[in-house]
């Protein structure tokens, strides 16, 4: 039995990470992922950002579970959700701005990312607070692999360069640097994914 | 998945004023503390902001620019922020913000240092939405493009890009954008001979 629970937890961690992973599998929270990858720090610090905000309102929405009646459920999460995000933002504006200048508009927008909210219905309102904290830690770094992962290759496509540091002359295809690129890396991503756990799947 | 039952409270009216009002009172007291905590910190960082980028285009200088700051007027009832650049007490420069509303994706914001015989210093972007990869090469540390702006006199050096007649070559692929700074540039030069220098 306790094996079974600890096998259980490992799953909730794991799962988030490659094999639910919330950007390449469940196609969630695609708005930021597009928009802020357009270098691989850019992807880095967003998806700090956003794992940071779902861990926390994970924890604060399964705490409050009990409380919270199930008609104004919603409100409540967006609640919880926007506050975490309003003290993130004025963390980076004081302690990182050169973070936030890059990511400044982006910020809001994890308020209406549809993965912490959806991680909010879907789990932490049913879960105990260390399982909650568990998923929003693997869904979270699972989101933060796919936004660097995207930005990567498109800084590297895009700019030559990776991670700021430049390695080759010349200026790379623009196109990957703007929005068109985000889809295409997206897509191949995603079908690079799909073939490999459909092999398991067999 | 193990699942815990949940007993979740009746939707009655009065639970939900509770349960709702209780997380809102919660989150707005922890977002105040955070406010009042980062306050100053954001202040700072946004000063330092402005400093580095009057420094960019303007000489070494020892007063605090920030604190003398003062507007003149432009065209269409607006105004353009200046700071006074002194060494010594003896102003040696002014340092201009400036902005356009043709960009090619809105408005952006360019500081201008101008020195005390008119001449251009240095110009340098401060905030803007330009397209990556070309009109972004504004900005300094992109491309050497703005140096064309160093040192010039717009009385003999016609700030206009070349298609357009002037001298300044315009950014391969991003003409709006080079037009458009080079007309923030010129509201910035324009404004200052028309009475922006206060010594």
């Amino acid at each position: 039995m306790m094996e079974n629970m600890s096998e259980n937890r490992k799953n909730i961690f794991t799962r988030g990470l490659i094999k639910e992973n919330a950007v390449f599998v469940m196609l969630l929270g695609l708005c930021p992922v597009l928009g802020t990858t357009t270098s691989a720090i850019n992807g880095l610090g967003m998806g700090i950002a956003t794992l940071f905000v779902l861990v926390l309102s994970n924890l604060v929405v399964s705490l409050a579970k009990s409380i919270i009646p199930d008609k104004v459920r919603i409100p409540a999460y967006i609640v919880i959700i926007a506050s975490f995000v309003t003290i993130i933002q004025l963390l980076m504006q004081a302690y990182t701005p050169g973070l936030y200048d890059a990511l400044g508009i982006f910020i809001p927008l994890i308020v209406v990312n549809c993965l912490i909210l959806g991680r909010a219905e879907a789990f932490a309102s049913k879960n105990s607070l260390f399982d909650s904290l568990l998923d929003g830690l693997g869904m979270g770094l699972g989101f933060t692999f796919a936004l660097t992962l995207l930005g990567a290759i498109r800084e590297i496509l895009g700019s030559l360069s990776i991670f700021g540091f430049s390695f080759a002359p010349g200026d790379g295809m623009l196109v990957f640097v703007l929005a068109p690129g985000g889809f295409l890396g997206l897509g191949y991503i995603i079908s690079v994914m799909n073939r490999i756990t459909k092999k398991k799947l067999k | 998945m193990e699942r815990i039952k949940v007993k979740k409270r009746a939707s009655t009216l009065w639970n939900m004023i509770l349960g709702l009002g209780l997380i809102a009172l919660i989150a707005s007291s922890l977002l105040g503390v955070v406010y009042s905590i980062t306050k100053e910190p954001i202040e700072l960082a946004k000063a330092k902001k402005l400093k580095e980028a009057i420094q960019l285009v303007s000489p070494v200088f020892d007063n605090d620019p920030a604190a003398e700051v003062y507007k003149i007027a432009i065209e269409g009832n607006d105004s353009l922020i200046c700071y006074p650049i002194r060494s010594d007490g003896k102003l040696i420069a002014t340092a201009i913000k400036s902005y356009t509303d043709n960009g090619f994706s809105g408005r952006f914001y360019i500081m201008v240092g101008i020195d005390i015989r008119g001449r251009i210093i240095q110009t340098s972007v401060l905030e803007h939405a330009e397209t990556p990869g070309l009109g972004d090469k504004m900005e300094k540390r992109k491309s050497d493009w703005p140096d064309q702006f160093m040192d010039k006199d717009p009385e003999q050096f016609d700030i206009r890009v070349t298609k357009d007649g002037g001298d300044i070559d315009g950014i391969t692929a991003a003409t709006i954008s080079s037009r458009a700074f080079c007309e923030a540039v010129d509201t910035a030069w324009r404004s200052y001979l028309n009475d922006g220098k206060h010594e």
